[in-house]
């Protein structure tokens, strides 16, 4: 197939897709092309598709390609829609869920023991928006459930993976400048 | 705010008769939340805590709390003993023999690395907050939800509204009103009397309500009530910027 109509395929299926769309399900559906291939279509695709001045862009989040809006355009959008913006998780759940996403896989009493405080409404908020996930338990007395980040927590905060997240040593030294 | 919904009170029962008020505090800030904010607001270093102030005042929010029935759970008493340790271990002379090279290690020490801990999560959470607001600003296929309830993330924490509400009771004792007035302000009474000032305003000043106050219980009520406004979302709290004035602005229309 010609690569110019690789890439108005992969862009047409970006669109439709619900979920971020990952390199390896372009190579389920152009069998007969060669990884070589697809990934440089995908790449050119992508990128000339965010170089022209249009509405939409598309962006890897959770290991997979998206269409979404440009940020930029938020207000008009949200006018048209008549939306506010959506329920925002609170600072207890945020800061929970920063604990678990740098000390994963952590139990409930290790978040307790870095917040001071008790942390198990949080932690149900995360669980329920499924931002958070149950993966495993530990090998200690009391088997206590371990705690990790899930695809959702890429998606929602717009990253490709974990490492796309600032490390925690640059906060520290925030941190000690702050107090 | 556990699902986002907004002023953290999580829970706010009140019976019949005896208006027994009780709000958890989970999903409030923590004791080394209420340390760090008495650091940043007297500004001191960290490295050298005044101990015996902090846990003056530390103690002093406690009073105001179980005053408000906010349930201090245990950590908070848990903090209330670590420091009352602390400081009195400062205040035994330590043994110093001239040519010992060891030093005592600082009782607070340990404290403080729990503190910059803490901090740093703080800040990673911040950083979390700020990537959630860019991605609440683009919309993909399918449109996400048209249905979303707009709430607005308080940028007061719950000892911003302790310290005003301190500050006002303190002025209260220094003018010494006599407590003559037997009018009993329920808070259904308080809440309904501050919508009606929300029909005409859009935004008033969170200690314009609590200096209107002429009794004690007033004062409480009035607090209580605002609380309970925020927790039904029909008002919000603003701050201009970290320790500013309260602003509270309307956020529905009221019926």
């Amino acid at each position: 197939m010609e690569p110019v109509e690789i890439q108005a395929i992969m862009e047409a299926i970006i669109y439709v897709a619900e979920d971020p769309v990952k390199p390896e399900q372009f190579r389920e559906i152009f069998p007969e092309e060669s990884k070589d291939i697809l990934d440089q279509a995908l790449k050119t695709m992508v990128e000339s598709f965010n170089a022209r001045p249009g509405g939409m862009m598309i962006r890897e989040v959770a290991g997979g390609y998206r269409m979404t809006t440009r940020p930029e355009h938020h207000e008009r959008i949200r006018t048209y829609l008549k939306t506010r913006p959506s329920a925002k998780l609170s600072m207890a759940a945020l800061e929970t869920l920063a604990v678990i996403a740098y000390k994963q896989p952590v139990t409930l009493a290790e978040i307790l023991a870095i917040r001071g405080k008790k942390s198990s409404t949080a932690l149900q908020t995360l669980l329920e928006r499924k931002l958070v996930a149950i993966v495993g338990r530990k090998a200690v007395v009391g088997r206590p459930i371990l705690y990790g980040t899930s695809k959702e927590f890429l998606i929602h905060f717009g990253l490709n993976s974990l490492s796309d997240l600032p490390t925690l040593e640059e906060f520290s030294q925030i941190a000690g400048e702050q107090l | 705010m556990e699902n986002g919904d907004n002023p953290n009170v999580e829970e706010f029962q009140e019976t019949a008769g005896e208006s027994s008020i009780t709000i958890r505090l989970e999903s409030f800030e923590g004791p080394l939340d209420l340390l760090l904010h008495l650091i940043k607001k007297e500004e001191i270093d960290i490295w050298n805590i005044p101990i015996a102030g902090i846990t003056e005042q530390y103690l002093e929010y406690l009073d105001i709390m179980k005053e408000l029935n906010i349930n201090v759970a245990g950590e908070w008493l848990m903090m209330a003993a670590t420091l009352i340790y602390i400081k009195s271990k400062m205040l035994v002379p330590q043994e110093k023999k001239p040519d010992e090279q060891q030093e005592e290690e600082d009782p607070r020490t340990e404290l403080v690395y729990q503190l910059l801990e803490h901090q740093k999560f703080k800040n990673a959470a911040e950083m979390l907050y700020t990537r959630e607001e860019v991605e609440n600003s683009v919309w993909s296929k399918p449109p996400d939800d048209a249905l979303e309830d707009g709430n607005e993330v308080v940028a007061v924490t719950l000892f911003d509204l302790l310290s005003a509400f301190r500050e006002v009771v303190k002025r209260f004792e220094e003018q010494r009103v006599m407590e003559l007035e037997q009018e009993e302000v329920t808070i259904e009474q308080k809440i309904e009397d501050i919508r009606r000032r929300f029909l005409v305003h859009d935004k008033l000043l969170f200690s314009s309500f609590l200096l209107e106050a002429r009794t004690r219980r007033h004062l409480v009520v009035t607090f209580l009530a605002l609380l309970e406004l925020v927790r039904l979302r029909e008002i919000g709290l603003y701050q201009k910027k970290a320790f500013d004035e309260i602003q509270i602005s309307k956020l529905k229309e009221t019926a």
